[in-house]
């Protein structure tokens, strides 16, 4: 009787394996964060707008806060960028941006012409930041809670599908924790 | 003979690219080598075992994305900062995950990948002994070697 069982298992056992590998809402590329439920890295940047303005997180601390990866080379993060201004209208919470490998010049530009969503952009030319936040592409985009915790993390363009089901029940259970 | 002028416009082609490559990241030197030559073979053995996490089969030694030469950058500032090769390591791996080491450690969530080539040898080793086994008992009625000749 269980020799029969042996191939009806295997089956099973590469059906379930399959069907988890072939699941086309799966991204192959993107990588869990292990940051994730890790006090969000500390950074103090200057403002893309304006260079003598300090952008620094842990001045945000108790509050629940958006970080936003950009940069002008990325051709996604246009396509991103609608929604961006949509959630920033909401005032859910502040969105805070992160520069990413990019010229001030261009930055300014892309935000006075395509609006900015931003309550302030960290310029992080040279990528430290970014790396120290586990960053490997734009955009990317982290939910931090008020004790300063990352909650979770987006990989690729949000969409209003993605801020309605991934970030807004996450955001409303921190603020209902206090934290 | 006529090679000659070409070689040499490589060449001062390739030091002015050295130069300006060193130019701006203080910790290699003008040929795009690491300051301190006594850390080259660790800084080659660190960078040959990471991954690049753009490009996602090949390491940071030899992926040319931007994110690989800032991860390199970070790799020569550990090492002259005269951090351990564990540290560096266990550095990448706080902040992008086990994924990012071509080597992972042996750990209680990586055992079985460590472990799937002795399973298989012992799964084998299982079958052919069943089989032999099985064989044996078999009557040696048929001698197949007569109808060879």
């Amino acid at each position: 009787m269980w020799k029969f069982l042996i191939p009806v298992a295997v089956f099973i056992a590469l059906a379930v394996l399959f069907a988890l590998g072939l699941n086309p809402k799966r991204d192959i590329h993107a990588l869990p964060s292990p940051l994730i439920g890790k006090p969000a890295p500390a950074f103090d940047l200057t403002d893309v707008m304006d260079p003598s303005r300090h952008v620094d997180n842990t001045a945000l601390k108790g509050q629940i806060y958006v970080l936003n990866v950009w940069g002008t080379w990325c051709f996604e993060c246009r396509a991103e960028h609608e929604e961006l201004l949509a959630i920033a209208r909401q005032h859910v919470v502040p969105l805070i941006g992160l520069d990413y490998m990019d010229q001030r010049e261009k930055a300014q530009q892309w935000l006075t012409q395509l609006g900015n969503p931003y309550q302030a952009v960290g310029f992080d030319t040279d990528g430290r930041t970014a790396i120290n936040w586990g960053v490997y592409g734009a955009p990317e985009t982290y939910l931090v809670d008020g004790r300063g915790q990352i909650l979770y993390k987006f990989i690729s363009p949000i969409t209003p599908e993605v801020w309605e089901h991934e970030f807004l029940p996450r955001i409303s259970a921190a603020q209902r924790s206090g934290s | 003979m006529i090679r000659r002028p070409l070689l040499l416009a490589a060449f001062l082609l390739a030091t002015a690219a050295g130069a300006a490559f060193g130019a701006s990241d203080p910790t290699v030197d003008v040929y795009g080598e690491i300051e301190n030559h006594a850390l080259q073979p660790r800084y080659e053995h660190i960078t040959q075992n990471l991954r690049c996490l753009v490009c996602q089969n090949e390491s940071i030694a030899d992926s040319n994305v931007e994110l690989a030469s800032d991860l390199r950058r970070q790799v020569r500032e550990m090492l002259i900062a005269g951090k351990s090769d564990d540290d560096i390591f266990q550095y990448m791996t706080d902040r992008y995950g086990e994924f990012v080491r071509f080597n992972p450690p042996l750990t209680p969530k990586t055992w079985l990948i460590w472990g799937a080539p002795f399973i298989m040898v012992a799964v084998g080793a299982v079958v052919i002994i069943r089989v032999a086994r099985h064989r044996a008992r078999l009557p040696v009625d048929d001698e197949p070697a007569s109808e060879i000749k």
